[in-house]
């Protein structure tokens, strides 16, 4: 039995398509792209018309918090929040209790990612051994276990010498290394950006410097090395020039940055609500202005969430004292579909940096339709307008500084290998359970 | 116009005749603090909770003695723990104390936005104490007080504000309330302790203290806040006192009338030289008679019971 | 007889009249100038303490004291809603003790305003004795006060509004009585 999706408005930017397209499906695999595809009476035929269908989404940055801080989030209400936010696959940070720094805990983070069922589940392993960057983890046994990419993620490599011994090694098992772009000496325990807002709020601030002098470092590492690097949650002019002075290289090099960059600035912080919390932090007008460039002009592959929940109190406190972090995988279609709709971003642009640009920067499958692919995709009502409300969302957490806000554009429908999860605002759950899904 | 709010978190926010009118009641409260009995009886039955989570002792007095002089019910909760250690959250001992019903929290917190977070989640008025390095209003008004009794007036007026800038709350909301006032306000310190974008607040900086001396109405030193870096800023106390200390000869670059002040405690020998210190140019001892003046004024306007 | 309002119940040469006459009655009783001072209520008891001042320098040429002093931080309704009223400054630059103090306010009402003003004066020193002289007495005591002198008893409604000008205050000297309407101002007695 095929499964087609007729007359939805097809943006699969890998392709080049962007109009009106049938997609048919045969189990977990696309079959068929075309203009017109003729149906039988066996065929299970979903009327589409009117909407935008996207290759299902991917969020290369995310935080599952299992194994160990369960009471913020596990593999399974992320999963859930990542359906409902139109994505099929999600690659999950390795700064987990215990650390995802060996094949036990990839290996667990699979099995629950199975039992979830939702969405495709990366696992990233850790660069350093409990991510104290001292020592290399077991790379070879991570990527042996199904881990696709290495990263500290939440801590940088400080030293440029096991930096470089990460990606020399992590190159000969065809891992890409992720970077957490952070001088930590620079940026002395601050919580916010340094800038005009800090220095009328007296909070202790990390320069823009602080993150450019590493993407800088570790660019040039990756030179050094050969190694295929990928900058993460970029959030600054500087890093954004670098990464392009890269490319021009002809580097390896990929970069992503999060909706709160390109949404938000430091003047939020003003309100000395912790919501507002992130690191890096929320960066000037200018820095905003810059990312949504490099969005538009490629520079930037992807558009990743960063998405780390934390429970109310780890947020409820003074700023200083706060945790890191904001949710955002229930908010990230609309609030990029929104540099198109209000900024002048070319759609295209928008959904390359959510599907086939991650999908290229981390060498997974997924993020296009086009025959023998995989069944993954996202179906948009680019008109319906809807307001952010926290307490819906199927997220453990709540802390989503865009609380309030009026987007435009909302999933209508996630089918994860050819089986619809999350419908009209529902997780449906027909495919609990099934190996299918699995990467 | 008088002074109309729920809270001081700040002299960011405030007019110039929000400042006016609090400096016009604090002279009015002078006079209480001058005669044999040192109290009225204006807030009868009002309860003030003293809530200081960083350790202070002038500060503390100074509101205690407000307060006590108003007749209002003063209690003092002091814990040197934050959030961050284990034990009671900010949140925590808020909400215990919002339970005991009082009028008016006074805090200090070594957090930036403590007292802002405090004041959001009580329906007491919320007075600043001093908040890390973002705001201490009552310090700045007592200084502006001080200022206006000497100058009469801030139009125009040259002041200078040598020291640790960049770390210092008292800096901070004096710039905002000068410069709201129309005075023009010169940084002066080594750049380790300047602010980063000082264009956002309104000043003039200079790392060359006679530059900075030269033609000034008023001198503010600041202490060196040693407990607040994390890398030093300056090589040694000599240094600094040799470059950025201010001393009788630096002094004569000022305006003959030139005043002198510091928020305290005192480094002497390092931001300040003894005899400029105790000698006749210094207004010191005044700002801290202004001082309590300042938070009995405060404490008496925010105990109004303006609703939200 | 239903007399309409608003109308003037002291005019200027009235005002100088009653000035002069309290004058020679607290000179009279206090048996010359000596030992006396003169402590006037923000913001007109103070203004018509300068003219008693004045007007007793003229009978004697004594140079009676006189200071100012504000009520607000006494007044016993402070807990109720709204902002607190301004303070203004209280001047009494000489020490009271042993001083027969003439407290002098504008208008007598209520007198709680009076009852504030005893409070603070006590907290200033221990007079040999207080008296209190008005402008006008009005009526309607709430707490056992009366004022030793007074330049006009005028029976008045509750509703209705006693407004004193003063020229110092950019008016004329005259006395209204007023319908009170919605703009009464508490204190403004």
């Amino acid at each position: 039995m095929r499964l087609i999706v007729k007359g939805a408005h097809l943006v699969d930017p890998a392709q080049g398509i962007d109009g009106v397209r049938d997609v048919a499906v045969n189990g977990s695999t696309v079959i068929e792209v075309a203009e017109n595809i003729e149906t039988s009476s066996g065929d299970m035929v979903l009327d589409a018309r009117g909407l935008h269908l996207f290759p299902g989404l991917i969020d290369i940055h995310v935080h599952f918090r299992e194994p160990g801080q369960e009471y913020k989030e596990t593999i399974a209400s992320g999963s859930r929040a990542a359906a409902a936010g139109g994505f099929t696959a999600v690659a999950v940070m390795p700064n987990t209790n215990p650390v995802n720094d060996n094949a036990e805990i990839t290996r667990f983070i699979l099995e629950q990612a199975h039992v979830a069922g939702m969405c495709r589940v990366y696992p990233v392993g850790a660069i350093s051994k409990e991510l104290k960057g001292e020592d290399l983890a077991s790379i070879g046994e991570l990527a042996d276990a199904g881990c696709i990419a290495v990263t500290d993620d939440g801590m940088p490599v400080s030293s440029s010498m096991l930096m470089r011994r990460g990606m020399e090694y992590a190159k000969g098992f065809n891992l890409t290394v992720i970077s957490h772009c952070e001088d930590m000496s620079l940026a002395a325990g601050g919580c916010m950006n340094e800038g005009e807002v800090s220095a009328l709020l007296g909070l202790p601030a990390i320069p823009a410097e602080a993150e450019e002098v590493m993407v800088a470092r570790d660019i040039m590492l990756s030179r050094l090395t050969g190694a295929r690097l990928h900058l993460a949650h970029l959030s600054t002019i500087g890093s954004v020039e670098l990464l392009r002075l890269a490319k021009g290289y002809g580097l390896n090099v990929t970069g992503e940055t999060a909706p709160h960059y390109f949404t938000l600035t430091d003047e939020k912080v003003r309100t000395f609500d912790a919501v507002y919390k992130m690191n890096p932090p929320l960066r000037s007008a200018h820095d905003m202005e810059a990312v949504r460039a490099g969005i538009q002009d490629g520079s930037l592959d992807a558009i990743a969430t960063d998405h780390a929940p934390h429970a109310g109190d780890e947020k409820e406190c003074e700023f200083e004292a706060a945790m890191n972090g904001v949710i955002g995988l229930e908010t990230s279609l609309a609030l990029a579909l929104k540099l198109h709709f209000d900024h002048g971003v070319d759609l295209n642009r928008i959904v390359a940096a959510l599907t086939c640009g991650p999908a290229a920067a981390l060498g997974i499958p997924g993020g296009t339709l086009g025959p023998r692919k995989l069944a993954d995709m996202t179906l948009v009502d680019m008109n319906e307008k809807w307001v952010v409300t926290p307490e819906t969302f199927y997220s453990k957490a709540r802390n989503c500084p865009f609380a309030g806000m009026e987007l435009r554009g909302r999933v209508v429908r996630t089918i994860t290998a050819g089986r619809t999860v999350y419908k009209d605002g529902s997780i449906t759950a027909v495919n609990m359970g099934t190996a299918e899904i699995l990467p | 116009m008088g002074f109309v709010a729920k809270d001081l978190i700040a002299i960011e926010p405030l007019e110039a005749a929000d400042i006016i009118a609090i400096l016009d009641t604090a002279e009015g409260f002078l006079d209480v603090s001058r005669r044999d009995v040192k109290k009225v009886p204006a807030l009868r039955g009002k309860t003030v909770v003293n809530l200081f989570f960083e350790p202070s002792t002038r500060t503390r007095v100074s509101f205690e003695i407000a307060e006590k002089r108003l007749s209002a019910d003063t209690i003092n909760f002091s814990s040197t723990g934050s959030s961050t250690s284990k034990g009671e959250t900010l949140l925590d001992t808020v909400k215990n104390i919002e339970a005991m019903a009082p009028d008016i929290l006074v805090i200090r917190h070594p957090a930036a936005g403590a007292a802002q977070f405090v004041a959001d989640r009580t329906s007491a008025a919320v007075i600043n104490a001093g908040d890390g390095r973002h705001e201490h209003p009552t310090q700045a008004l007592l200084d502006l007080m001080t200022i206006r009794q000497k100058k009469g007036g801030f139009d125009g007026l040259k002041v200078t504000i040598v020291g640790d800038i960049a770390n210092s709350r008292v800096a901070r909301s004096n710039i905002f309330g000068l410069n709201k006032l129309g005075a023009k306000v010169t940084l002066c310190g080594p750049g380790t302790m300047l602010p980063n974008k000082h264009e956002a607040l309104g000043v003039e900086v200079t790392s060359r203290l006679e530059a900075a001396l030269e033609g000034a109405d008023v001198v503010m030193a600041l202490r060196i806040q040693k407990e607040r870096q994390s890398t030093p800023t300056f090589p040694s106390d000599r240094e600094y006192a040799k470059y950025f200390g201010l001393n009788s000869q630096v002094i004569d670059l000022c305006e003959p009338d030139v005043i002198i002040m510091h928020p305290g405690p005192v480094n002497r020998g390092v931001e300040i030289s003894s005899n400029l210190l105790d000698g006749s140019r210094s207004v010191v001892l005044g700002q801290v008679e202004n001082g309590v003046a300042v938070r009995m004024a405060v404490v008496y306007l925010l105990a109004g019971g303006v609703a939200q | 007889m239903a007399d309409t309002l608003p109308k003037i119940i002291i005019d200027a040469k009235a005002m100088g009249r009653i000035v002069e006459r309290i004058a020679h009655q607290i000179f009279e009783e206090n048996g010359g100038s000596a030992d006396l001072a003169l402590v006037g209520v923000v913001t007109k008891g103070d203004l018509l303490a300068g003219r008693l001042h004045d007007a007793i320098k003229r009978i004697d040429g004594g140079d009676v004291p006189v200071g100012r002093l504000d009520i607000t931080l006494y007044r016993d309704d402070l807990s109720g809603a709204g902002p607190n009223p301004l303070v203004r400054r209280t001047e009494i630059p000489f020490d009271i003790t042993g001083l027969t103090v003439i407290l002098v306010d504008d208008v007598c009402y209520t007198g709680r305003t009076t009852r504030a003003a005893l409070d603070a004066l006590m907290d200033y020193g221990r007079p040999t004795a207080i008296r209190f002289a008005v402008l006008v007495d009005r009526g309607h005591r709430e707490l056992p006060i009366r004022p030793d002198y007074a330049g006009l008893e005028v029976v008045t409604r509750t509703e209705e509004r006693v407004k004193v000008e003063l020229a110092e205050l950019g008016g004329k000297d005259r006395v209204w009585l007023l319908e009170s309407g919605s703009d009464w101002v508490p204190g403004e007695e």
